[in-house]
């Protein structure tokens, strides 16, 4: 899919991470591996913490204290509100939908629809997207755009190729028309390719069950169960290094711009090593490139746009317009990237919560 | 650069006989991670940048193999 879209603009940004802090340095033995080879890749793939949120939280108590505080503190009012649109991978039941427990929690009327959908490291990008469309059919009312996970709880501690750089995060944007400013979007999906990112069981076609918990050796090291997340490390980074500098490329030349032309390059955050050789791949300088979310508090999956967002570049998306490309690229295989104007925001905060 | 290629495998996985191995990757002597930490020693040491399409295994599979992934990242050999 390649579109465009017309006056819509972020307004807020409210970034939301758990206070309990996970350091690699006392995770490496957990894992079968020797320790120096372990704390080798500290360096090169940027483990260094992660944000781990508690067993019992969920991704609805993020958003609901995000909400209240934005309502409390006055970045938005019930009224302005017409959609809560959530993208997770992690809901708190099938049924009822996080945004509809938010929808009573922050006691919105009947006249505010709700909207989950089930995204992973593109969930910014398809968050935005349907926000955008949303927009369409609302008048002046804005969108509450919420991502979050808490994917610590479905990751093995044994396993070294996912535990380090999983981290727990929610982001709440506020969208709403306006602003002059065209918008290009592109989002493409590779369904044939989805099992390299997955957690098998859990879902319908193979509930938990005692037999989905049990550990096993899965021949390379580390321990996991059908219950834990699995991915193809290798599948996942030839596929970002094959599809992602295309799509840049291929959107530059259409939109007539080259890399001089954007301020920020706000990516996805799956580890340091991936964004740097997609970085040298398609010539992002790096210091318009922030590529250090997984070191700080780890990949939140859907989080992360925003997120690196916020804790890199939270005086300038206050003061001026950054001229932004944004891309997001993992399970699905879904790859995205959006050009917009991101700035002169209404607020930017970064929360840290008991949580 | 034989000899310093072998060295940094030994680093890397010491457990390991590198030298009889006709297939380093298939042979279970080195994982992904692996793979990406060879790539990180093998830049450094040389002042080289492995373009992100040539980290595959069949570029990692043997001595022979990382000789000519150097050669194609711009390291001057002897």
């Amino acid at each position: 899919m390649i579109t465009r879209f017309k006056s819509k603009r972020i307004t807020s940004m409210l970034g939301m991470l758990p206070q309990m802090i996970g350091y690699f340095d006392d995770e490496v033995d957990n894992y079968s591996f020797p320790p120096k080879q372990t704390m080798r890749l500290k360096r090169i793939m940027g483990y260094d913490q992660h944000r781990l949120s508690k067993d019992s939280t969920t991704v609805s108590d993020f958003a609901v204290h995000g909400l209240l505080y934005m309502l409390e503190n006055g970045w938005i009012e019930r009224k302005e509100i017409g959609a809560v649109v959530t993208v997770s991978l992690c809901p708190d039941y099938f049924v009822p939908h996080i945004s509809n427990i938010v929808h009573d929690k922050c006691n919105f009327d009947s006249d505010v629809i709700c909207m989950d959908i089930a995204q992973g490291c593109c969930g910014y990008l398809v968050g935005l997207m349907q926000s955008f469309m949303l927009l369409e059919h609302m008048q002046d009312k804005k969108v509450v755009l919420i991502n979050g996970d808490v994917l610590s709880h479905k990751v093995s501690k044994k396993d070294r190729n996912d535990f380090p750089l999983i981290g727990d995060a929610c982001a709440i944007s506020i969208i709403e028309s306006g602003g002059d400013g065209d918008i290009y979007y592109e989002m493409h999906i590779d369904g044939k390719r989805r099992d390299a990112l997955k957690i098998p069981a859990g879902g319908f076609r193979m509930p938990c069950s005692p037999d989905t918990s049990v550990m096993t050796d899965q021949g390379d090291g580390n321990y996991r169960s059908l219950d834990n997340i699995c991915m193809d490390g290798s599948s996942v980074f030839n596929f970002v290094q094959v599809e992602v500098p295309l799509m840049l490329e291929r959107a530059m030349i259409k939109e007539g711009k080259t890399v001089d032309d954007f301020d920020l390059f706000l990516f996805h955050q799956p580890n340091r090593f991936m964004l740097k050789k997609l970085a040298e791949k398609v010539g992002l300088p790096e210091e318009k490139t922030p590529m250090n979310l997984v070191e700080r508090y780890g990949n939140p999956s859907g989080a992360s746009i925003p997120l690196v967002a916020i804790s890199n570049c939270r005086e300038s998306l206050l003061e001026t317009d950054n001229s932004c490309c944004l891309s997001a690229f993992g399970s699905g295989l879904a790859w995205g990237t959006m050009f917009m104007n991101i700035g002169r925001l209404d607020h930017c905060e970064l929360l840290e919560l008991d949580l | 650069m034989r000899e310093e290629i072998m060295a940094m495998l030994t680093e890397l996985r010491p457990e390991f006989d590198f030298a009889n191995s006709d297939d380093f990757v298939a042979d279970g002597l080195l994982d992904s991670f692996d793979i990406i930490s060879l790539s990180s020693m093998l830049e450094e040491a040389y002042s080289i940048m492995i373009d992100g399409l040539d980290i595959l295994p069949e570029n990692y599979s043997s001595i022979d193999a990382l000789i000519a992934l150097v050669r194609k990242s711009g390291g001057k050999t002897e």
